[in-house]
């Protein structure tokens, strides 16, 4: 055991055998010089500075601002970055708009591609071996149990995010909004609906 | 000089190659249509294993129809499932 600290975890919590076996190779690059620890603690900074509060800011713009959407879905990387959100990288971001026709759904069946340099980590469940084997096979199934069915007539399209573009949702932007500022708007955004498994919802006072 | 275009009816093969490889094995064998061209991108079953995944291999979003892939799928006709697949895994049909 390198025996340093590891911030990003609670005190008294038990590492699990991976996270034991992940401590032993991150040894083992530092000892052989590959990386540093200044370089994982970037890494560390990098991946937590990044959350699904970046995907909510780009959709509520998307939604008051008719050429930032038309932007956002054209080159999201470029878009992204007006709104001061760095995702450059060598994997390329598609966003796939939710319409009265189509509804869409991300997963990643061989691991957990996920637009990380938007969205931070993904939820433990978007990595489970459940999620990816049912989201492609029965995603209406998946979705009635996040709470959502998509209405009658209603196309579902899945994207199988396995090689280099990571996707993110646009989902539309519900009724009984009208007037509402962007922050407010934002702050109905939730991470499940970027991916897809369920719709933003009307403020209460709408429903 | 992508060899596919959008709106090909293309195939996936089953190359039956071991490793870091991209294509799930659901697709394989099955024909979908061409939705976009995404770009050229290094071959990441040369990158995992060290090597510069050069040359780059296009890599094209690929649409398939959910009925074709899953006997009994729960939905209707206009359902929809993408992957994206490299060039090399794909022939026209």
């Amino acid at each position: 055991m390198s025996g340093h600290d590891h911030p990003h975890e609670g005190p008294g919590r038990t590492a699990s055998p991976y996270a034991l076996r992940i401590r032993a190779i991150e040894s083992l690059l530092v000892e052989k010089g590959v990386l540093t620890e200044a370089e994982i603690q970037d890494q560390i900074e990098y991946m937590y500075s990044r959350s699904p509060a970046n995907g909510a800011r780009l959709v509520a713009r998307a939604w008051v601002d008719p050429e930032f959407r038309r932007r956002l879905l054209a080159d999201t990387k470029a878009a992204a970055l007006e709104l001061g959100i760095d995702a450059s990288g060598p994997v390329e971001f598609v966003v796939v708009e939710n319409t009265p026709e189509v509804h869409n759904l991300i997963v990643c069946t061989l691991c957990s591609c996920y637009p990380r340099a938007i969205l931070g980590r993904p939820p433990d469940w978007y990595k489970s071996f459940e999620y990816r084997s049912r989201a492609v096979r029965e995603p209406r199934a998946v979705m009635r149990e996040f709470g959502h069915e998509p209405p009658e007539g209603v196309r579902v399209a899945v994207h199988d995010s396995t090689a280099d573009v990571r996707y993110m949702v646009l989902p539309m932007r519900p009724e009984g909004t009208e007037g509402m500022s962007e922050e407010e708007l934002a702050a109905l955004v939730t991470r499940d609906s970027l991916i897809g498994v369920s719709v933003p919802r009307p403020p209460a006072r709408a429903r | 000089m992508s060899p596919f275009e959008p709106g090909d009816r293309v195939r996936v093969l089953d190359l039956g190659k071991p490793g870091h490889v991209r294509t799930p094995r659901y697709v394989r064998g099955k024909t979908g249509r061409v939705e976009r061209a995404l770009g050229e991108f290094r071959n990441p079953e040369d990158l995992a294993y060290g090597g510069d995944g050069l040359p780059r291999r296009g890599l094209y979003r690929v649409a398939f129809d959910q009925r074709e892939l899953w006997e009994g799928y729960e939905g209707p006709a206009g359902d929809s499932l993408y992957v994206d697949v490299y060039e090399h895994w794909l022939e026209g049909a």
